[in-house]
């Protein structure tokens, strides 16, 4: 219970901060951004409207106390504020449409990448010392320093501008209909090939090295030698006796890696135009919408807060041991 | 005594380094790139910026690596971009590593409220996105310079040092010559600087090549989504300006493929580099031959590079 106060209260902490960075920043520079916004939308919008904005970008003369209680205010009854580009949609919806795509293409080339690079990792320990154990951690490392946009634009160059063997940008072909019929649905996933091979390149790595290590060390242990000993067969001695306690690692670098699935690939978005949360944040700052940036940036941060927290109680629930020391600490 | 030791045990630490391979390697790779930057104004032929050839021609004897669309010189431009990659992320990577010590093994030697403070201070940094509050703060500060830019890299990315650091400081806090230095009366700031830190020299060596690494990586990125001043010459400008200026769709691959394939390289040296002082300071992973065993370390370093990039 101690545990899950301390984390509770860590949450609401950070969220507050990040909302509080939201609020500061845009007051905080010189030659207040908020002005050339302010004279964009001016003739474009209702004054109602043109008043929430005043309130969101401190363009009101009450004290800044009174308006951070106000900013406070819409954003937990869901006004977010409107956006520029698409005007009069409003920053939830845009986040409301983006948000599926940015999950279902990084949340399942993340899966996959655990998935592999984990069982790869749980073999190449088992054969330690061969080709592939030399190999695979090397090379799979390369593709980690390397920018993953940079990845993505020449997977790009290559494999859809000049072999022609995928599309180059957005989520789906233009003269499919939207909706859960097939040409949709297949088009959908031919145009997240590319984007998930960049994206399962950059991750895969660390899946394998962490797992391998982490299997060398089990299979080190006195338990593992007394099984094999006792005559255990191979497949029930990796799976289920030496796999299964080197796991628990595995477990905090997923946290870190699902946390990040909503913010952690915006560059890559951006490079082929997929339509997520990260293109769109990459768009409202090429068209200075500051209503849609501080929107996206608030979904990303919160996105991020609340799995770490969930991950945490998780965590708290597979090993005793955190419950005890998190409280402590 | 403690000082000779130490002495000898660097001296030993370093002939390790440079016996190992990959350490060898990675060296090599870093330094040639130093040397670029050293000597970019006379190894660039042309000025970078100036459009005085054919525009997209593929590399030729005249132009090392093929002109952009406006006929600039694209070999120039990326030693030029060596330059101002190298200091910026270097320089970044030292200063965050700089603020992370400073908050780190202060928050772990002092200990109490102290270390409550600054450890959710540099908690709540660790949790924010990172590359989405540099978009963010870049957002609102028009036209920043690439040392500005390094500037917000470091001030928004220590957060990862300092959580080690703080570890670090916090182990060696209760040791026996640390309780004897303040039991002589040394101040706060001589135990952390002549007595601590000596101690963590490696783990401060592995996070300043981190940091760099990720100081390197966002620049480019943020510049790649122009939210660097587009005269500057860096990579991530030289990419922004092949995305813009349709080098895709023209077929110039020359101009996307080296600013990228050198931040790569750049990054794989900091990484064999930092296998190899791994290896060094973990004497086990030495004695049993048993390679990139450090099972622990590397998913941390995996980790930070999914919160910097």
């Amino acid at each position: 219970m101690r545990y899950f106060l301390n984390r509770l209260g860590f949450l609401i902490l950070s969220i507050w901060a990040a909302i509080t960075l939201n609020f500061v920043l845009p007051r905080l520079m010189p030659g207040n951004p908020a002005e050339t916004i302010f004279a964009k939308f001016q003739g474009h919008m209702q004054p109602s409207q043109l008043h929430a904005m005043e309130l969101q970008f401190g363009f009101s003369n009450k004290p800044f106390i009174i308006q951070y209680f106000q900013y406070l205010g819409s954003l937990l009854t869901g006004h977010w504020g409107l956006s520029y580009t698409y005007y009069p949609t409003s920053v939830s919806q845009i986040i409301a449409t983006s948000l599926p795509w940015t999950i279902g293409l990084l949340g399942i080339a993340t899966l996959i990448s655990v998935v592999i690079g984990t069982l790869v990792g749980i073999l190449i320990a088992w054969r330690r010392g061969g080709i592939a154990d030399s190999t695979l951690p090397i090379v799979t490392m390369f593709f980690q320093s390397m920018p993953l946009f940079w990845l993505g634009l020449v997977l790009v160059y290559f494999l859809a501008f000049t072999l022609n063997w995928f599309p180059m940008f957005h989520g789906y072909s233009s003269n499919a209909n939207v909706g859960w019929n097939w040409p949709f649905i297949s088009s959908v996933l031919y145009h997240g090939i590319l984007p998930a091979i960049v994206v399962f390149l950059g991750s895969i790595s660390g899946w394998i090295i962490g797992m391998r290590n982490n299997m060398i060390n089990t299979l080190g242990e006195d338990y593992v030698v007394f099984a094999e000993a006792k005559g255990v067969s191979n497949r029930r001695l990796i799976f289920m006796y030496a796999a299964r306690n080197a796991l628990l690692p595995q477990v905090t670098s997923l946290a870190i890696a699902l946390s990040s699935i909503v913010g952690g690939q915006i560059l890559v978005e951006q490079v082929f135009s997929y339509p997520g949360i990260g293109f769109q944040l990459t768009n409202a700052v090429s068209m200075e919408d500051y209503p849609l940036i501080q929107g996206m940036f608030l979904i990303i941060a919160l996105s991020v807060l609340i799995v770490n927290f969930l991950v945490d109680m998780l965590y708290g629930r597979l090993d005793p041991r955190v419950r005890r020391r998190g409280a402590e600490s | 005594m403690n000082n000779q030791t130490g002495k000898r045990r660097k001296s030993r630490n370093l002939g390790l380094f440079f016996r190992n391979p990959k350490a060898v390697v990675g060296l090599a790779i870093f330094s040639i790139f130093v040397l670029i930057s050293i000597f970019a104004g006379v190894i660039a032929p042309y000025n970078p910026q100036v459009s005085q050839f054919l525009p997209m021609q593929p590399p030729s004897m005249q132009n090392l690596l093929g002109t952009t669309s406006t006929g600039q010189d694209i070999f120039s431009q990326f030693v030029w971009g060596t330059q101002t990659t190298m200091i910026v992320g270097v320089g970044a990577g030292l200063l965050s590593t700089f603020i992370g010590i400073l908050v780190g093994v202060y928050a772990g030697y002092k200990g109490g409220w102290v270390d409550s403070v600054l450890n959710t201070i540099s908690n709540i940094f660790l949790v924010l996105p990172g590359l989405a509050l540099l978009i963010l703060i870049e957002s609102y500060v028009k036209n920043t310079t690439p040392f500005s830019n390094g500037l917000i890299i470091a001030v928004t990315g220590w957060a990862w040092g300092a959580r080690v650091f703080r570890a670090q400081a916090m182990s060696l806090a209760g040791r026996d010559f640390i309780i004897a230095a303040k039991l002589s009366g040394a101040s706060d700031m001589r135990i952390i600087f002549a007595e601590i830190l000596p101690n963590m020299m490696s783990i401060i060596a592995a996070n300043v090549m981190y940091a760099c690494l990720g100081a390197i990586l966002a620049e480019s990125g943020l510049a790649y989504l122009g939210l660097e001043n587009l005269s500057s010459s860096s990579w991530g400008t030289m990419l922004y300006w092949a995305q813009a200026g349709g080098a895709m769709l023209g077929g110039a691959w020359w101009w996307f493929i080296p600013p990228g394939l050198a931040i790569a390289l750049v990054g794989m040296s900091f990484a064999l580099m930092n296998f190899s002082i791994d290896q060094i300071t973990n004497p086990r992973l030495r004695v049993r031959k048993k390679k990139k065993a450090a099972g622990v370390r590397k998913v941390s370093s995996r980790e930070r590079e999914h919160a910097s990039a």
